[in-house]
């Protein structure tokens, strides 16, 4: 399991302007509070902008927008 | 009730005008308000705004207060009918707390809110077919306008009345045993036959809120850890497999009654404006233009009402020495509670504008981008982006900004918070910043439009700000982390400030100010007089004698002075500020400021009333027109025959102030936020120490 998290590319990885969709999460108790914000497996995201030090990011999910730190961000896999 | 921003305080505001039980302390919303409001000629009902959430399951404290009411029938704020806000721009996430909330099986109503801002992103929602979906009563309304009120109204009589209540469960954990993998509906069953409980639902939040109901005693948690252990019921898994199936059924509703015409990436104004506000180098220098600016207004913009309200004071004093008869009890109402109510009443427009422009920064959305901007550096500091609202509220009052630190999820993060918010400084020390800089930093411009007393205004905040995040890295060194640290945040989108919800916060914040310090003030103003009229036996006269021979030589005037002081000197205060003399002597104080800095212990602002009253009493100035300014000025070193406030007290005092923790308020909520006083005693140890320390180098340096 350790070896797919690092192969998988996450949220964190995206580039601003970049859209993904939501395969999965590695980290149960985060994707709690991300469920409930709308990231959804199979929810389309956008990365909307970044705070000037590049993190926390801000997303565009299901017609608002949602900011979160780089590392809560990773836990977000996406699609390849 | 419903989820942040979606108007809820509007419609609390629109439904019960200025009928609010507010809470003591002014600002962000933190607690349940509530108010009354009437639904007819003869009905009336209470109305309560609880805390935004966005799920049932709270991350932070202050959520916590939404669960504890839903899920216990037997709270006294349990509602008759909840109203659930659901923001109509962003129906799928509003509907998974109100689908949460029907299943929990209150009587609800889901008052429709935002239809024009959805309408502006193409959507189109039939209110019709969401209520027969729902089967529950749908009312759309324009909470910042007031549209629906009545319609609002009539379906909450009629709630009340006959309550209507979806037969089925939006989400029932009973069915789930597919999704679980285990018997569900042996396990809630068993749940709701050990605790008499008629819902399913309810039944579920037993199982895996018990650790947090506040109604459930010890053995009863203990029971239901073991029907966990017997079924092996994993509660992170079942919660996250139950907002999958919410969202799933939702997204079918939603679908049947949502036209959505809109592109998929097309750029909001909002998210144009954030392109700004959020740039690398415009995001700060934009954010530190606007501290700037509110320095600016509560220093140069609010210094005519000033100078009026001071005026207006000492001029009043003076009329009633002249018109009243010499007596004890006209010295004691101008002299006592005159001089000291004046002290705080000034002060008035500086926190007028300040609350003005912090409630104007909450209510456009900047505050949530400021969190963003800051979390990165905040971090640094063992704090949180959110701990950017209780450090920027403290501005104003350290007691609202401590409980506005419920909102952040992290124990650690929320406690070293706590520790260092009384660090920013308040409003309560406005007043002696400003009596003390305009006594010894002249009144000039630099910089074509900067005021210097202005500049010298920001220093103090500044070297707040600076002490708080040092504390903050110290405690972030000592304290040990026990739980994640969360950042998951929405970004509202921009709005114009609601001028009406603006108005109620400065109202708010304005009286409970003048009530709360006012009535501290009155009373330490009296006793101040008392203490310092009076001395023990015939000490006042025979210091009255004893000035008198020795300044026989002097003028009249000058003698009368000397007396007034001596008598002072001899007073029960007098006595006390001498006590008190050796340990404040290295930092530059004489005993009168001793006794000023003892009666402020219990609230700082409590200083320059203080100072006001022994100043009138101990000199001999009859007409006692002068302002509290004048009377520093005019005070004199009896040692040096110079003026007593010199730059070097006077910044010692300024410095002493920034970090001292002189706030009874402030006290009692740490103690009652972080339930124990181990935590405010080591604050107020290590401010005190800071305080004390400071205020010598200050002196010692510049004397």
């Amino acid at each position: 399991m350790p070896h797919r998290k690092i192969q998988k590319r996450s949220v964190a990885d995206l580039k601003v302007g970049e859209k993904a969709v939501i395969e999965s999460f590695s980290d149960q108790w985060m994707s709690l509070k991300l469920l409930e914000m709308g990231c959804l497996p199979g929810t389309e995201v956008c990365l909307h902008c970044k705070a000037p030090l590049g993190d926390p990011i801000c997303l565009n999910v299901s017609g608002y927008c949602l900011s979160m730190r780089k590392s809560e961000a990773a836990t977000i896999l996406i699609e390849q | 009730m419903g989820n942040p921003n979606s108007g809820k305080s509007s419609l609390f505001n629109q439904l019960t005008g200025l009928r609010q039980k507010v809470g003591n302390f002014p600002g962000v919303t933190v607690d349940k308000k509530s108010g009354t409001a009437f639904l007819n000629e003869t009905t009336e009902i209470s109305v309560i705004d609880l805390p935004g959430v966005y799920s049932i399951y709270p991350k932070s404290v202050d959520e916590q207060v939404v669960t504890d009411i839903l899920a216990n029938p037997q709270h006294p704020d349990y509602p008759d009918v909840a109203v659930v806000v659901v923001d109509a721009s962003n129906l799928n996430r509003n509907l998974l707390l109100f689908s949460q909330i029907q299943d929990l099986g209150v009587p609800v109503i889901m008052a429709l809110n935002m239809l024009d801002i959805a309408r502006q992103q193409q959507l189109e929602i039939n209110a019709v077919r969401l209520s027969m979906q729902l089967g529950v009563p749908v009312v759309k309304i324009n909470a910042r306008i007031g549209e629906g009120l009545e319609l609002l109204k009539v379906a909450i009589e009629q709630q009340i009345g006959q309550p209507t209540v979806s037969e089925t469960l939006f989400f029932d954990p009973g069915q789930q045993t597919a999704l679980a993998g285990h018997d569900m509906k042996g396990l809630i069953s068993d749940v709701r036959q050990q605790y008499q409980l008629t819902n399913n639902y309810l039944a579920l939040q037993y199982l895996i809120q018990h650790d947090g109901f506040s109604f459930l005693g010890q053995p009863q948690r203990v029971k239901l850890d073991g029907l966990i252990e017997k079924y092996q019921f994993d509660d992170v898994d079942f919660q996250a497999k139950e907002t999958i199936g919410r969202y799933k059924r939702i997204g079918e509703v939603v679908k049947t009654v949502v036209t959505d015409k809109r592109p998929l990436d097309q750029s909001t104004w909002s998210q144009r404006i954030d392109q700004i506000l959020l740039h690398p180098v415009w995001g700060y220098a934009i954010f530190a233009t606007v501290l700037l600016l509110i320095f600016q207004a509560i220093f140069a913009w609010a210094q005519p009402f000033v100078d009026g309200i001071d005026a207006g004071v000492a001029w009043l004093n003076g009329t009633l020495h002249d018109q009243l008869p010499d007596s004890p009890l006209t010295d004691l109402l101008t002299d006592g509670i005159i001089a000291g109510v004046g002290g705080v009443v000034v002060f008035i427009p500086q926190i007028a504008f300040l609350f003005l422009l912090v409630s104007l920064l909450e209510e456009s959305g900047y505050m949530s981008r400021v969190m963003v901007l800051m979390d990165r550096i905040m971090r640094q500091f063992g704090l949180n982006g959110r701990s950017v609202v209780p450090l920027i509220s403290g501005v104003a009052c350290a007691v609202p900004a401590i409980m506005a630190t419920r909102s952040i999820g992290s124990w650690r993060e929320r406690l070293i918070t706590i520790l260092v918010t009384p660090l920013m400084s308040c409003s309560a020390r406005l007043p002696i910043y400003t009596i003390l800089i305009a006594l010894v930093v002249p009144e000039k411009t630099v910089l074509g439009f900067l005021n210097l007393q202005g500049i010298v205004m920001m220093g103090l905040y500044l070297l707040g700000l600076v002490a708080a995040l040092v504390a903050a890295y110290a405690f972030k060194l000592i304290i040990k982390a026990k739980e994640r640290s969360l950042f998951v945040m929405e970004l509202p989108t921009y709005k114009w400030p609601r001028w009406n919800h603006v108005g109620i916060t400065v109202w708010d914040s304005v009286t409970s100010f003048v009530w709360q310090a006012g009535r501290v003030i009155v009373a330490i103003s009296i006793v101040l007089w008392v203490l310092a009229s009076y001395g023990p036996g015939d000490a006042l006269e025979q210091a009255e004698n004893r000035a008198r021979s020795q300044y026989a030589n002097l003028p009249t005037e000058e003698v009368e002075n000397r007396v007034a002081s001596g008598k002072l000197e001899a007073s029960y205060a007098g006595r006390f500020g001498k006590i008190l003399e050796p340990v404040i002597k290295p930092l530059g104080y004489d005993w009168k400021i001793g006794i000023a800095l003892i009666s402020s212990f219990a609230a700082r602002e409590v200083f320059v009333g203080t100072i006001a009253t022994i100043y009138s009493i101990g000199s001999a100035d009859e007409g006692n027109d002068s302002t509290i300014r004048e009377k520093l000025a005019a005070e004199i070193n009896p040692e040096t025959g110079e003026p007593m406030y010199t730059p070097a007290v006077a910044f010692s005092l300024l410095v002493f102030y920034v970090f001292a923790m002189m706030c009874m308020s402030t006290i009692a909520t740490v103690y009652r936020e972080t339930k124990g006083w181990k935590w405010p005693m080591i604050q107020l140890a290590y401010m005190s120490v800071l305080a004390y320390g400071s205020a010598f180098l200050v002196y010692q340096l510049m004397k």
